[in-house]
């Protein structure tokens, strides 16, 4: 059962997330801020924090173009995050990688990349590391809808299955792969249940509620420890936004982005804490205050950086 | 010294780093129970020596494979594993260009890939073109990626054993065409590693300078003798070995030396690593040059099936022996 004192950490994760998000829109609209793509899962951080908390710090996570809610919920420090987004030499990863692949091994955050599709044979990788060393680690991927069609999936989750590797499968179908709706690109309307054709457990998840993320993660993570192989969630939720920010969305009937804002997961877990009398609106108030001030922090943090010397590129190819 | 034949040597290699270390372990389509199954074979008796969990058969599916590979590695794994020919790099690319060759450097040097793929590649078999294509060069051409070409069992060896112990994704071709040949290999008793990025210098000479690897090498060899005992030319023979990264410094130095280079490789002419070792030279060694470069390699075409038009894109001694004699001016 999942405690109080765990409901507020969801709400409290989903907050820093969105909060870091809307100051991405505001900094690439202002332009001169962000150099690259902006990518962001508003909208979706009830998958990100209600998987992420839902694992123990040892738990590896590979990521996807989508990142920063999964990043910050794992635990990834603001500063460095917002510092590499922004290319600077104090970022997670030195400026090499820029908003699209953050990795942050310190969290077991092992991998982000933006190849659609291209982390899901490496979770297979991670995983089978676990069983092989024999460690009580569980490793998460999360991809979209659209990586279901790769064929990397269907390798991965073959593979794991045969193998009865510790890994969740996490498909957030946020209903929009690039600018096809889920039924141009799949007949198939849950992706969970492709899990059947691999012999593996397969759920669909209301990914907008945190709580029940939360759960299925938790359930999942079990069943991986006891050997009982992967597991493949999809979590039923929406992009918000475009593809990127230079996207202007308009094939997202604006109807269907309005219905989903109603149900907002963080409104919905809010609404829920202070029905039960878990919250008082004070309480909540100073949380809003919390995540705007580590946000602000973090772009203090990235903004008094210094860039890289540019000789700084030949670095990292190798290792020594 | 023991004679073993390629397949043999690479075994040898395989069994000493499984012995050493236990986060090496072998995967691939297979590698342990084999429809090949030959004692020449570089995984043969291996999943009995050791066991189902360090030797990994794997469905036909070669992106998970790599992939398997590459997440195993940033858990401090070594893995070891095959993609069956050459071509089949082609479905495994996304795992080894994209991820294998560029986390590292995406990481800001936080995560290493200490990997390795092996892949049989060479110009013989009569397997056909789906099974047979040097693609060396594509590997060479992504930053983040050792590639390993040996020639000679002894070499095969030692650079295996170096491979898996290198922090650095490595791709180890095996030229299938040198499979059943023997040679002399140190055994256990000594620690034969043979260092990544060092070149071979196969035979002395003067006159002109042959660059190749795999077998090729060979046949370079075997042209050499010939253009000593019949037209008093001494060719030097070098082997590269590995190509990325590449021994610039053996590479000059030979060239400076002897004034002519001809390069031989079995893969395709156009955008193959000859033309790199012909630019390195042209751009960094031009005045020491007597004559033009020469680029002895198999024709732009698909490898054909019948052994009369295989045989014709190959280079073979006597094609190399004809390019030598364009730049000595014996014609």
């Amino acid at each position: 059962m999942i405690t109080s004192t765990k409901k507020i950490d969801l709400l409290e994760s989903m907050l820093l997330v969105r909060r870091f998000e809307e100051k991405l829109t505001e900094m690439s609209r202002a332009g001169e801020r962000i150099a690259g793509m902006v990518i962001l899962c508003t909208g979706q951080e009830a998958v990100a924090a209600g998987v992420c908390r839902a694992l123990e710090p040892e738990d590896v996570i590979i990521s996807n173009h989508r990142s920063h809610g999964h990043l910050l919920a794992k635990g990834a420090p603001p500063g460095p995050v917002m510092a590499e987004i922004l290319g600077r030499r104090t970022g997670c990863n030195k400026g090499k990688s820029g908003t699209l692949h953050i990795a942050v091994p310190e969290v077991n955050a092992l991998c982000t990349t933006t190849v659609v599709g291209g982390g899901i044979p490496i979770a297979v990788g991670t995983a089978f590391a676990a069983q092989y060393q024999r460690r009580p680690v569980v490793t998460t991927c999360f991809f979209g809808d659209g990586a279901a069609d790769e064929g990397s999936f269907h390798e991965a989750l073959n593979l794991a299955a045969l193998w009865h590797l510790p890994v969740i499968f996490v498909c957030e179908n946020n209903a929009w792969a690039g600018a096809q709706r889920h039924e141009e690109h799949t007949l198939v309307q849950d992706i969970a249940t492709r899990a059947l054709g691999y012999g593996m457990t397969g759920h669909v998840v209301d990914g907008n509620d945190a709580v029940a993320v939360y759960e299925a993660t938790r359930e999942a993570r079990r069943r991986c420890l006891e050997g009982k192989g992967p597991v493949l969630l999809e979590m039923k939720t929406y992009r918000w936004r475009g593809h990127s920010e230079f996207d202007r969305q308009l094939y997202q009937p604006k109807e269907e982005i309005a219905a989903w804002m109603e149900r907002c997961p963080i409104k919905l877990l809010q609404e829920a804490l202070l029905a039960e009398g878990v919250l008082t609106y004070a309480v909540v108030a100073e949380m809003e205050d919390r995540a705007r001030r580590t946000v602000e922090e973090a772009v203090a943090f990235a903004m008094n950086s210094p860039w890289p010397e540019p000789e700084e590129a030949l670095e990292n190819v190798f290792c020594d | 010294m023991q004679q073993l034949t390629f397949g043999e040597a690479v075994r040898q290699a395989l069994v000493e780093e499984m012995r050493r270390d236990p986060a090496v372990f072998l995967a691939g389509e297979g590698v342990g129970v084999s429809i090949h199954d030959n004692p020449k074979a570089p995984t043969y008796g291996l999943l009995q020596m050791f066991s189902p969990e360090r030797v990994k058969d794997t469905p036909v599916s070669e992106a998970a494979i790599a992939g398997l590979a590459v997440g195993a590695a940033v858990m401090g794994l070594r893995p070891v594993v095959e993609i069956m020919f050459s071509p089949f790099l082609t479905i495994a690319s996304d795992q080894i260009v994209n991820h294998a060759a560029k986390l590292r450097y995406l990481s800001g040097g936080k995560s290493r890939f200490p990997l390795v793929v092996r892949v049989k590649a060479g110009s013989g078999a009569g397997a056909g073109c789906q099974h047979i294509h040097n693609l060396e060069a594509w590997m060479a051409h992504c930053p983040g990626l050792k590639v390993v070409f040996p020639s000679t069992p002894g070499d095969a060896k030692g650079l295996l054993k170096t491979a898996i112990r290198d922090d650095n994704p490595v791709i180890f071709f095996e030229d299938m065409v040198l499979g059943l040949v023997p040679g002399p290999v140190p055994g256990e008793e000594v620690e034969h590693l043979v260092p990544i990025g060092k070149a071979d210098v196969k035979r002395l000479g003067r006159d002109v300078t042959i660059v190749a690897w795999g077998r090729p090498v060979l046949e370079a060899l075997k042209a050499a003798e010939q253009l000593a005992a019949e037209n008093g030319v001494e060719a030097e023979v070098l082997d590269l070995r590995t190509l990325a990264p590449l021994d610039r410094d053996a590479l000059l130095r030979s060239v400076r030396k002897t004034g002519r280079l001809v390069v031989v490789h079995d893969a395709n002419k156009t955008g193959g690593f000859g033309a790199e070792i012909a630019a390195t030279v042209a751009e960094e060694a031009f005045p020491s040059l007597k004559a033009p470069i020469r680029r002895v390699a198999a024709l732009d075409i698909p490898v054909p099936f019948s052994p009369p038009l295989a045989q014709y894109g190959i280079p073979d001694a006597a094609r190399i022996i004809t390019a030598v004699k364009e730049l000595v001016n014996l014609h």
